[in-house]
């Protein structure tokens, strides 16, 4: 099994819903969050192109942020999901330098945190908050390594891309463009 | 275990019970029980579960509050079978709890007094303050007259208010939600096909072929079901054309971005008519069958070609042709879209009404993928006296725009100042949720007639600038912490919604309709307060509808069948229209007895002087107006607004990316506080953006005060809508000031 999250930026129109959903499900402080919006312009007026995009850990299956962990805080469990393990964690943020996606934060109380997946969620059978509340439908959450998941599906027939796979990360999340 | 681990468990505790026997594709799939111990522990603190609909925004999605015994609202989650959410909320929503934590909110009645010579708020009893607003209302029926009394409101504390003020003797109301926001588009819909578009609108995105947007931005306005439809039409390949100034959220989603010069909308909507006729694209049958007017129509538009339009909005003819040819060959599933927030130039009916023509033009009115015919459930009245009439009220208040339909909140402002021609006078105001500094134009005319007034009460649930003016405020409990009406909106099948308390009121803040109950039995109206709790109303009314308030607690949400029939015109179906022709009605006869134009002319609006540029405003996704940014979750999201400015003015101007600029009108008004600025070729050149709502001057609003700039401070010049007085407040230039203009404003 491999999770992934596949996000449609045709349809994403960056409201942020997800960042709240993952504030209010995962108890982050005000002032810090998981998941955040990008926002991409090119062009000169009028002729933009404008790409909006939810972003997060990407649970990479060569993740440098647990290669680099210098207590095993950072670890990766089945379905490749990427975890930090708050009181095993030193808060040195080796982890957070190295990670290309910026997407690892120190929480107030020293640890560092970021995104899970929702996997309390996926034990109880539910998706990921932030895909649960989305309201143009435009996140999608399932395992690559069955075809027959919406997220294989989509990847086989919808061109996309994953954000710096020049770092070598092998991310696993995929933004269908 | 660490501490925070253990808040992380308390937050999803939820139905953790379930985890062995919830079927689903991620459970077998044998993720690690990494949370095992947390959850045994934590398996018995279930939280509770509460019917709500939201009231962060009007489009009240239905919603399930997850609460805790210790009274912590956790979570808010959308109604699954909710027809306005489908249960999924918006940012608003989902952060509506922060409406709930804000320790900036009111907590207990306050009466303005004169405290060792100067005036200030003094924290009274709820007794104390109820008696006084009783006296000074009594007084001022007794002087005046009830009808002297006025309602400015928003939304649910709105309406029980509106009772009270019709048993006390007045209908002297109005809300910024018409004359400031979708009247124009009601009265020129309503004008065309007879019937309000209303909220939410009846607009069949789901099905749509064709979605064309003048000016309105989905996507960035959260109204629910019509970002969650537009995204349908998106995976459904349908053509998007989107006519905005700026490169909206809805824009980058369009085939085809008309990129308008601002205030030249109609001369747009006349070429596409205009083209529609020319080429015969227009629904022949359907405009046969059921509209009035074609011929002088016809006539009317025969010089509006694309080459006329070209001059006047900067639009190819070519891309305007292009375009009427894709709405007609999707046609009828093609959706004209009414927009919401249409008071922008004072033509506003007008440009609704070449809107809800073109419509007409492509016989997307009745037709699946245009506009569905919308029905609702009607809630029986509680039981209670006749209200007694007034003697005058907002119809008279509002005479000299005829086809007002609903109270002029500018009008009902002007009646409050005393002068000889004022047949109305108005004395006393009860402002109940809405902010009128942020929400009215023209802020000399309303501090003016707030100067005038002998008394006034504000109802809110949090410090907004209004409550400053007030004599007395009472501080309303959130609608997470209260029962208020059942909702039943407009809708494809018709549905109700509960709203109940999920936890206790915090602070000494109380439910609206208590505070009207309590006033009405001070006022001597105990019949029309015939109950001790708004729960036995609401029990009531849903008996009536064959259900219960036991049924609605579980289910939050329920649905019934329609019985208008079918929400399409059938083949060859003889409909009637509610309009005094029976008919869609391109030309007006209402219209031109009163010496209108009875078919939408083009006028040309004031432009930008050297070195100004047109203030648009706007929403964001996170934020309602100005009631959300001191919530400290959407606050959060987005704490400030910006200044959008194209790259070619930032350049001329020397802007740079983040610079702090101050703005001045047409009018020498400056603004109170400065505003980032954000370079982006997003923007045209010969406007600047900024997203409504914020530049908030009352410091009790910690997270807000003094961040960003308020567009509606800016709007000194204000243009009326001759036909139902609405006020276009896209008609103000400002220009850039890099220096603070008066060195004296704390930020």
């Amino acid at each position: 099994m491999r999770y992934a999250m596949v996000i449609d930026t045709k349809k994403c129109v960056g409201c942020s819903d997800c960042v709240v959903a993952c504030q209010t499900e995962n108890n982050v402080p005000i002032g810090y969050c998981r998941d955040w919006i990008t926002e991409r312009v090119e062009g000169v007026y009028p002729n933009i192109e404008l790409e909006l995009r939810s972003e997060r850990c990407n649970h990479c299956e060569n993740a440098p942020c647990v290669r680099c962990c210098p207590t095993g805080a950072s670890h990766i469990i089945d379905g490749g999901i990427v975890l930090v393990t708050d009181n095993e964690c030193i808060g040195c943020g080796a982890c957070i330098e190295s990670c290309p996606y910026d997407a690892r934060f120190q929480h107030p109380e020293g640890y560092v945190d970021k995104c899970t997946f929702c996997h309390h969620r996926l034990e109880k059978g539910e998706l990921p908050a932030c895909v649960s509340v989305c309201p143009t439908k435009c996140m999608y959450f399932g395992d690559l390594e069955n075809p027959n998941s919406e997220v294989s599906q989509l990847l086989r027939n919808r061109k996309h891309k994953t954000l710096a796979p020049e770092a070598g990360t092998k991310p696993h999340v995929y933004y269908l463009i | 275990m660490s501490t925070s681990r253990r808040k992380f468990i308390k937050i999803s505790a939820l139905g953790l019970g379930g985890v062995a026997t919830a079927a689903s594709t991620f459970n077998s799939l044998g993720v690690n029980s990494y949370l095992e111990d947390f959850a045994l522990e934590n398996a018995l603190k279930k939280l509770n579960q509460t019917a709500t609909y939201c009231e962060v925004c009007f489009w009240k999605c239905a919603a399930w509050v997850h609460s805790d015994d210790q009274g912590a609202i956790h979570k808010i989650i959308g109604n699954d079978i909710d027809p306005h959410c489908n249960g999924r909320l918006c940012p608003r929503g989902t952060g509506g709890v922060g409406m709930f934590t804000d320790t900036d909110r009111l907590k207990t009645p306050l009466i303005r007094k004169m405290v060792n010579g100067e005036t200030t708020f003094v924290e009274a009893s709820w007794d104390e303050a109820l008696n006084l607003i009783a006296s000074k209302m009594k007084g001022i029926k007794d002087t005046h007259g009830a009808e002297s009394m006025a309602l400015l409101k928003h939304g649910s504390p709105g309406k029980h208010f509106e009772h009270l003020f019709k048993a006390y003797g007045s209908d002297s109301i109005a809300e910024p939600a018409y004359a400031q926001c979708r009247g124009p588009r009601e009265t020129g819909f309503g004008l065309t096909f007879g019937s309000w578009v209303g909220s939410p609108e009846p607009t069949d995105i789901r099905d749509t072929k064709c979605l064309v947007l003048i000016g309105s931005h989905i996507g960035e306005n959260m109204h629910n079901t019509q970002v969650q439809e537009m995204s349908d039409a998106i995976d459904n390949d349908a053509t998007i054309i989107t006519v905005d100034p700026r490169l909206s959220t809805a824009a980058s989603k369009s085939q085809h971005w008309l990129a308008i010069k601002p205030a030249t909308d109609i001369a747009l909507l006349l070429a596409w008519m205009h083209v529609l006729i020319d080429e015969n694209l227009y629904d022949k049958a359907y405009v046969d069958k059921y509209a009035t007017g074609f011929n002088e129509l016809k006539e009317h538009v025969k010089d509006y070609t694309p080459e006329w339009a070209y001059g006047i909005t900067t639009i190819k003819p070519e891309a305007i042709r292009k375009t009427a040819r894709v709405m007609a060959a999707a046609a009828p599933s093609t959706i004209i879209h009414p927009g919401r927030h249409v008071t922008w130039y004072g033509d506003d009916t007008q440009r609704a009404r070449a809107i809800a023509i073109l419509n007409g033009l492509l016989g997307s009115w009745g037709r699946r993928g245009g506009f569905y015919f919308k029905e609702k459930t009607s809630i029986s009245k509680y039981p209670h006296p006749p209200y007694p009439k007034p003697k005058w009220g907002w119809e008279q208040i509002g005479e000299n725009y005829p086809f007002a339909e609903m109270g002029i909140t500018n009008e009902l402002i002007r009646a409050s100042i005393p002068s000889e021609e004022n047949k109305f006078p108005i004395k006393g105001w009860v402002v109940a949720g809405t902010n009128l500094n942020n929400s009215i134009p023209n802020k000399k005319l309303l501090e003016e007639a707030i100067d005038s007034l002998e008394f006034m009460v504000v109802v809110d649930t949090m410090p907004m600038e209004i409550t400053g003016y007030a004599d007395v405020v009472l501080p309303e409990c959130t609608y997470l912490e209260r029962y208020d009406d059942i909702r039943s909106a407009t809708n494809r099948e018709p549905s109700i919604a509960l709203r109940m308390p999920a936890v206790q009121p915090k602070y000494d803040s109380k439910p609206a309709w208590w505070m009207a109950k309590q006033l009405g039995e001070r006022l001597g109206l105990h019949d029309y307060f015939k109950y001790e709790d708004y729960k036995e109303v609401i029990s009531w009314q849903l008996e009536q509808l064959g259900t219960s308030l036991e049924e609605l607690e579980k289910i939050g949400v329920k649905k019934f069948k329609r019985k208008s029939g079918s929400m399409y015109l059938s083949e060859d179906q003889n409909y009637e229209f509610s309009t005094d022709s029976g008919k869609i009605e391109f030309y007006s006869q209402q219209l031109a007895v009163l010496g209108f134009d009875p078919i939408p002319k083009y006028t040309k609006h004031p432009e930008p002087a050297a070195g100004f540029y047109r203030l648009n405003y706007g929403r964001s996704p996170m934020h309602t107006f100005s009631r959300t940014v001191n919530n400290p979750n959407l606050n959060d999201l987005k704490s400030e607004n910006d200044l959008w400015v194209n790259p070619k003015v930032a350049k001329i101007l020397d802007l740079k990316k983040g610079q702090y600029v101050w703005l001045e009108n047409q009018d020498g008004v400056q603004s109170s506080f400065p505003i980032r600025v954000r370079v982006t070729e997003r923007i045209r050149w010969d406007s600047v953006y900024m997203v409504h709502g914020f530049g908030h001057n009352n410091k009790k609003l910690g997270r807000a005060h003094g961040k960003g700039a308020s567009d509606t401070e800016l709007i000194s010049q204000v243009t009326i809508d001759p036909l139902m007085g609405g006020t276009g407040m896209r008609g103000n230039f400002v220009k850039i000031l890099t220096e603070n203009p008066t060195k004296t404003v704390a930020v």
